[in-house]
């Protein structure tokens, strides 16, 4: 346990009331930066940014299935609704943008940079899962010989307030990726929700210098052994409620071995090649680049957009698409999910936030896939 | 990633789809032999290339493209003066220094003939170069590219030999598929090979049965690229990166990825 | 040429190479060792199948005349390889003309003798046959990647 002292060090806890998450919201407001918070919006909790903290969704709870999401009124907690559809990389690895702009004249080309974006991020309320999913789109972005400068740009100037989870969707696997439902590295604070109503509190841990700077601005106090007790029971509460899972022992051994598994058939009886899984997903990275040019062709730009290995044009090579069926491109994503994605950035791909599985218009479970491949035909 | 511009110096017709432009770069440093660049024209986009020549020469670089989408069309149609959109390089290439102490089989099928061009320049500016085999192959005469060259490698001590798929009447050279021509030994021999994925992969099967170690036998692969570094996730082929882990490939590793279908 | 050297020779081509000297003496019985200047015409599309040649120098260019097309050459062979793989088969017929470019050595089989002889001993038959299914698979497959038109732009 650490030392609790007003200095607010680095892995120390605080608590504070549950007004606290606007008071900080408004602080970051105050400090100039672009604070992303989840917002009850659509029929959905949805992360944007936010230009009040009153903003800020409290008192829902989503109902996550196979193919299913609703999000309820109810109860005046600030986060229990887990997650929303939209994954954090639209920020940082936004759907669309251009990389530069080119002007043709008589005497050749000219390039001319787009600026660097100057994002100055807050996101408040990212959840474990998707606080690791970061940490995986990190390592594929910028943790290679040529790192991608705006998503560094973009990833550095970014605050993150991490919320850990105290209630699970059905949704939900993240104990079994060890990736939740408690995070514990790579935040600048972490809240954990305790109590209800009157009294709800939150525990802070702090996990950078940055974190414990916005201690300042809050009212804080060192958290008891008590308040502790209660984060950690919360989250375990989190983890026994989680029906699904996905055994990580031995997986990208066995999916690698799965690649003529009848199963791929089946699934792409059902898959509708829809793209939705890989829009959702908070790892899928993969984008193309698009030539968009003035009517005379004198000027173009060249942005980089979102893809997905769903689309068949995806792995067109002079002729025709590599991946032709439906099955491959199934089987290109989950096994790059599950496996291949460790050997090429040596760790798995999936967090176990389950996007995929209540977004998938029908219902298709990555967990149950994945459980389906491993199995021998008899 | 902000490509730099690039300027058409000259062209060279090699076969009726097929040119080879000598490129301008500022910035342009050399590269390692079977590298790549991203070429690019503004309202088009960019395609991978391989550098079939200038691997040593800052400042001026040679691609070989042939016309088959729009990118490429564009490219090939490309005039001296022209600008075009250049970076790189990117991939990693032949490893020359595996043939130290070896015999050296390079088998180019088509168009294969332009990445595995500088390889084979390194080995005839060598002493090794009269322990190298060359078998060419291409669908026809009019599509062996690079003929300029022939007389200046066989000068080198190489032993070239070509063959055709299909020839017209009159055509007093060999005809048949380049597998045919394959020979390898006496003792370890390092192979390079470069062409259409088919006939890469009957190559490698056949210098395999040769008794060369699948270690031994590099191939050049092609998938769809956008970005060339690693970052976009169009060139997987299972496990590899074809941008960063590649795109030349020893057989050991390539044959599993290559024998599963739609991968 | 003594025909026991003559075994020897066609020990040493790769159709035969390691195979027992007794069978390569029974080989050689049906042999003879060959020089043809260029331009020999060593078979005729059409003509009885008289002789299969074991190459050992020199190319021969394989073509079949097609009218208002000229002659197509679909192959050339050369060293170690065998000119006439289908001498087993009835009617003992060529399907192309075979015409050397090159000073050509050869050793010359005589179809007929060596038929007999695997008719004879069915276990000679088997060996030679099995020796004949290397280059015979080995052109079926050149002639499926021809087919393929494997370097074509893919329309």
């Amino acid at each position: 346990m650490p030392d609790v002292r007003q200095s607010g060090a680095m892995g120390e806890a605080f608590v504070m009331d549950g007004g606290g998450i606007e008071r900080l919201a408004a602080h970051l407001l105050a400090e100039g930066r672009s604070v992303v918070a989840p917002v009850a919006r659509d029929g959905a909790v949805v992360y944007d940014a936010i230009e009040d903290p009153a903003e800020i969704a409290r008192g829902v709870r989503i109902d996550s299935r196979p193919g299913h999401y609703r999000m309820e009124r109810d109860g005046t907690a600030w986060f229990d609704h887990v997650i929303g559809p939209t994954p954090w990389k639209r920020f940082l690895h936004p759907p669309r943008e251009t990389l530069y702009s080119m002007t043709r004249s008589d005497d050749g080309i000219e390039v001319e940079a787009t600026p660097l974006p100057q994002a100055s991020f807050a996101f408040l309320g990212v959840r474990p899962c998707d606080l690791a999913a970061i940490g995986v789109l990190d390592r594929v972005m910028t943790g290679g010989a040529h790192p991608d400068p705006r998503y560094a740009a973009r990833r550095n100037g970014t605050l993150i307030i991490a919320v850990n989870c105290r209630v699970s969707a059905e949704t939900c696997f993240c104990a079994s990726m060890g990736s939740g439902p408690r995070a514990d590295a790579g935040y600048d604070l972490a809240l954990s929700e305790l109590g209800t109503g009157a009294q709800t509190r939150f525990l802070i841990e702090v996990g950078s210098a940055a974190g414990s700077a916005l201690l300042e601005a809050l009212d804080v106090a060192p958290a008891t052994e008590a308040d502790l007790a209660e984060a950690r029971w919360n989250a375990a509460a989190a983890a026994d409620a989680q029906t699904r899972a996905i055994e990580t022992e031995g997986l990208a051994r066995d999916i690698r071995a799965a690649a003529e598994h009848p199963h791929w058939d089946e699934v792409a009886t059902r898959c509708l090649n829809c793209t939705n899984c890989t829009m959702v997903c908070p790892t899928c990275f993969c984008s193309t680049t698009v030539e968009v040019s003035d009517l005379t062709g004198a000027h173009a730009e060249r942005q980089q957009r979102w893809d997905s290995c769903f689309n068949v044009g995806f792995s067109h090579l002079h002729g025709g698409a590599v991946r032709q069926s439906g099955r491959a491109r199934y089987r290109q994503w989950l096994t790059h999910k599950l496996s291949t994605w460790e050997d090429q950035f040596g760790e798995l791909g999936c967090t176990g936030c389950g996007r995929c599985i209540a977004w998938c218009p029908v219902g298709i479970d990555i967990t149950e896939e994945a459980a389906s491949l491993r199995r021998t035909e008899p | 990633m902000l490509p730099g511009v690039g300027r058409v110096l000259s062209c060279r017709t090699e076969a009726p789809d097929v040119v080879t432009h000598r490129i301008a770069w500022d910035g342009w440093e050399g590269c390692a032999p079977g590298q790549f660049n991203m070429l690019g024209l503004p309202g088009l986009g960019e395609v991978p290339i391989s550098v079939s020549g200038g691997t040593r020469t800052p400042g001026e670089v040679l691609h070989t493209i042939r016309a088959v989408g729009p990118v490429s069309r564009g490219l090939a149609a490309l005039k001296p003066g022209a600008a075009l959109t250049m970076r790189g390089p990117y991939g990693r290439g032949w490893p020359v220094e595996a043939a130290d102490g070896a015999q050296v089989t390079i088998v180019a099928g088509g168009l294969g003939l332009a990445p595995l061009r500088p390889v084979i320049r390194h080995f005839a500016e060598t002493a090794r170069a009269r322990r190298v085999r060359l078998v060419i192959g291409a669908r026809s005469p009019a599509d062996l590219g690079f003929l300029q060259d022939y007389d200046d490698w066989r000068g080198a001590g190489i032993d070239l030999a070509l063959t055709v798929d299909h020839a017209p009447p009159g055509w007093p050279g060999r005809v048949g598929v380049v597998t045919d021509l394959i020979s390898a030994g006496p003792g370890r021999t390092v192979a390079y090979v470069c062409g259409p994925e088919i006939m890469m992969r009957v190559s490698a099967m056949r210098l395999q049965a040769l008794g060369v170690d699948a270690g031994d036998i590099f191939l050049s692969l092609e998938r769809n690229m956008k970005c060339g570094a690693g970052l976009c996730g169009h060139c997987q082929l299972g496990p590899v990166l074809l941008c960063r882990d590649g795109p030349v490939l020893d057989w050991a590793r390539a044959r599993p990825l290559m024998m599963v279908e739609d991968l | 040429m003594m025909i026991r050297d003559l075994g020897e020779v066609i020990g040493q081509h790769r159709l035969f190479a390691g195979l027992d000297p007794a069978f390569l003496d029974l080989v050689a019985g049906c042999s003879a060792n060959r020089v043809f200047r260029p331009g020999t015409v060593l078979a005729r599309e059409g003509a009885s199948f008289d002789h299969l040649y074991l190459l050992r120098a020199g190319h021969v260019g394989l073509d079949v005349v097609a009218p208002g097309r000229g002659r197509l050459r679909i192959q050339t062979v050369g060293p170690d390889d065998v000119l006439g793989l289908s001498w087993l088969v009835p009617p003992y017929v060529w399907r192309y003309d075979a015409t050397a470019l090159e000073e050509v050595r050869a050793v010359e089989i005589d179809a007929t003798c060596l038929r007999a002889k695997c008719e004879a001993d069915p276990a000679v038959g088997y060996a030679v046959l099995k020796r004949f299914m290397q280059p015979i698979v080995e052109r079926l497959q050149g002639t499926r990647l021809q087919l393929l038109d494997v370097y074509g732009t893919p329309r």
